[in-house]
């Protein structure tokens, strides 16, 4: 049987270690100049595609990327990291600060097809907008099986075997290919880039479209009202009994009289 | 009637002139130019990446032991294997002989980057890649290459360089170490001092003389396995900084090594060892702008975050001058750096170049340190805080490698060159 064929999802954010700034008009946050990374769940999905191919369990796998220009770069960073190709979905800025989940999980089902791909591989969520939706959508569109969360992918005959982290405890499930599988934390830690795989990254392709070309419509369909720093945290009160604790729940009326 | 003749003259040499113009530019190597002037303001996407990947390494592999390693004086084993696994102990090997294939630029980002995490670990890299493979790598033979080159690639070995001793540094010239050559071996016998890498490397470049009449064109280069007989080490030098470096002595007392250990053609040491160095020195500059931009940053950081007169002290304009004279100081360094790597990939002359880069590097280094412990006040003092541990690293940077005293003298010796004065 040969390798299965693997899209790899990875989206450009702000950069986790960077202290997030509102913007004055409350309308987002500041993105200009600020620096930006591959998602860190992306990086895990890309670093399991990559060890899967170097198990030759997988035999090719294609980066997407969705976003303005500067999404090249985290498209060069997974093909550094062991991704054969890229395809950047090149969406202008404007557009971009309205495009949400289901916008790129219809994108990704077109290229998926396109592609002709056995296993999308995505972070859970992106860190910039938690939203934890892309992955799910895209199964949903595409009518194949998904395994979220997963902290462990085994290959079995035809199958997948993920051990998945859910709110009770750890699941395993089994999904049939073609399947969507979304990365959680621990699932790996991602590699470093080679300098000679950064070289070999250079060579590699990397080709622009747009939604258009998939035929997907990225007018957005919610609206963001306001965006605001969360609330400064008060600071909590030290009580001497658990008496007083039991009489301050209930003068809040936090527990019943 | 005039008129229409100076016109008509006028476009004559008009065209000879657009002529000149174009066949001046097919010859200048535009391409490149181009590229150089544009690495300058905006690094090539290879370079870019290679730059993320040596912060995000720095950043998670070396910044968080950096401390420790220094309080133990701890070569750092590990590290240097990872090192070697990316591919930084060997940037600008060629990739037919097994190396990376970069350019001499990627290479000082690399060390740049390295170095802002640890300056220990940027030393022992800059060591293997400069002083040691390069050398060899000009001047050796295949059996050479395939003994002393492609072992120490990857982490698995790494070299050191032997040229200063106890009784000279500068005065390069004046080595008292020996080399005698009997039937088919070289017999070694002398002294070599401040040698990074002294105790892990496992061979050396030695320069030792081999015809004293001959001064400084008496001097030879050798390839030299440790262990050897004859070979022993000094005691591990107590530093003040770079402390995961170790530096010691090698002592050669009748120590024999094989006819072909001699590297290059005899006589050829002293050259070999000035064309080394010359690169050398833009590691070195790379390494002071790591431990620059380090101090820069930790000073940053704190002042955004020390309250004093209720607010944070980056508002004070007495902050805000030395961070803006740290910033001008590394960034300034930096762009020499980078000059002269580039004119170094490009085959051009860069001497002078590289001579600037590691003067003002190194001085932007001690200059920053010191600016950084000013900023963070008592808390720059304590081992809390990486500030003690640059302001400590960042010294060694204006004496190895070449003083600064020499670097200046480098610097002036080609700047009345350059304008016809021998003097």
């Amino acid at each position: 049987m040969s390798g299965i064929r693997v899209l790899v999802g990875c989206k450009r954010v702000i950069d986790y270690a960077v202290k997030i700034r509102v913007k004055p008009d409350k309308s987002g946050v500041v993105t200009d100049g600020v620096k930006h990374s591959m998602n860190p769940f992306d990086e895990i999905a890309v670093e399991e595609a990559v060890r899967l191919k170097e198990k030759k369990i997988v035999s090719e796998i294609v980066a997407v990327s969705c976003g303005p220009t500067q999404c090249q770069e985290v498209l060069r960073t997974a093909m550094a990291m062991g991704a054969d190709r890229a395809i950047h979905v090149e969406v202008d800025p404007a557009t971009y600060d309205h495009l949400q989940p289901l916008h790129v999980a219809k994108i990704l089902s077109k290229v998926a097809q396109e592609e002709k791909v056995d296993l999308v591989l995505t972070g859970k969520q992106a860190i910039d907008d938690d939203a934890n939706q892309t992955g799910q959508m895209i199964a949903a569109l595409l009518d194949w099986p998904q395994a979220t969360f997963a902290s462990k992918v085994e290959k079995t005959n035809g199958e997948l075997k993920v051990l998945r982290e859910i709110d009770g405890g750890l699941e395993t499930i089994k999904v049939r290919l073609p399947a969507v599988l979304t990365t959680d934390l621990r699932l790996n830690q991602p590699r470093y880039a080679t300098l000679p795989n950064i070289m070999k990254a250079k060579k590699k392709p990397l080709v622009k479209k747009t939604p258009a070309d998939y035929g997907v419509d990225v007018t957005p369909r919610q609206k963001v009202l306001k965006v605001e720093d969360p609330p400064v945290r008060q600071a909590g009160a030290k009580l001497a009994s658990v008496e007083e604790l039991v009489a301050k729940l209930r003068d809040a009326g936090l527990i019943p009289t | 009637m005039a008129a229409a003749t100076a016109g008509a003259l006028g476009r004559i040499r008009h065209s000879f002139l657009r002529r000149q113009l174009l066949s001046f530019r097919r010859q200048l190597p535009c391409t490149q130019a181009q590229r150089s002037v544009s690495s300058l303001i905006d690094l090539p996407e290879t370079h870019a990446l290679l730059r993320k990947t040596c912060r995000d390494f720095a950043e998670n592999e070396l910044m968080p032991v950096a401390g420790q390693l220094d309080k133990e004086h701890k070569f750092p084993q590990e590290q240097v294997k990872k090192l070697g696994e990316l591919g930084l102990l060997c940037v600008d090997v060629p990739e037919s002989e097994g190396g990376t294939g970069l350019d001499y630029l990627a290479y000082a980002i690399a060390v740049e980057e390295i170095s802002r995490g640890c300056a220990s670990t940027g030393c022992i890299m800059s060591v293997n890649n400069s002083l040691y493979l390069s050398p060899i790598m000009k001047f050796g033979t295949k059996e050479q290459k395939e003994r002393f080159l492609k072992p120490f690639l990857n982490g698995d070995s790494i070299g050191c360089f032997a040229l200063s001793e106890p009784g000279n540094g500068s005065d390069a010239g004046a080595a008292t170490t020996t080399a005698q050559l009997t039937s088919d071996k070289w017999i070694l016998n002398g002294t070599k001092a401040w040698i990074t890498n002294g105790y892990e490397s496992a061979a050396a470049v030695v320069f030792a003389t081999t015809d004293k009449k001959q001064k400084h064109k008496g001097i030879s280069a050798f390839l030299v396995p440790k262990p050897t007989d004859g070979l022993s080490l000094g005691k591990k030098e107590d530093k003040l900084g770079i402390r995961a470096t170790s530096t010691c002595y090698l002592i050669f007392e009748d120590c024999s090594i094989p006819q072909d250990c001699l590297l290059g053609q005899p006589g050829m040491g002293f050259k070999i060892a000035m064309q080394t160095l010359d690169a050398g020195r833009i590691g070195i500059a790379a390494q002071a702008l790591g431990i620059a931009q380090a101090s820069l940053d930790c000073a940053v950081e704190y002042a955004t975050k020390r309250q004093s007169f209720g607010s944070p002290i980056a508002k004070l304009q007495a902050i805000q001058i030395k961070v803006a004279d740290m910033q001008v100081r590394v960034e300034s360094a930096r762009l020499l750096t980078w000059k002269a790597a580039m004119l170094k990939d490009a085959r051009r002359s860069f001497t002078k170049e590289a001579a600037m880069a590691k003067l003002a590097a190194s001085e932007a280094a001690t200059f920053n340190a010191h600016s950084a412990i000013q900023v963070l006040g008592g808390m720059g003092y304590v081992t809390d805080m990486p500030a003690e541990r640059h302001y400590r690293d960042a010294r060694i940077t204006e004496i190895y490698e070449g003083t600064s005293e020499i670097q200046r003298i480098v610097i002036a010796s080609n700047v009345f060159k350059e304008l016809g004065h021998n003097l």
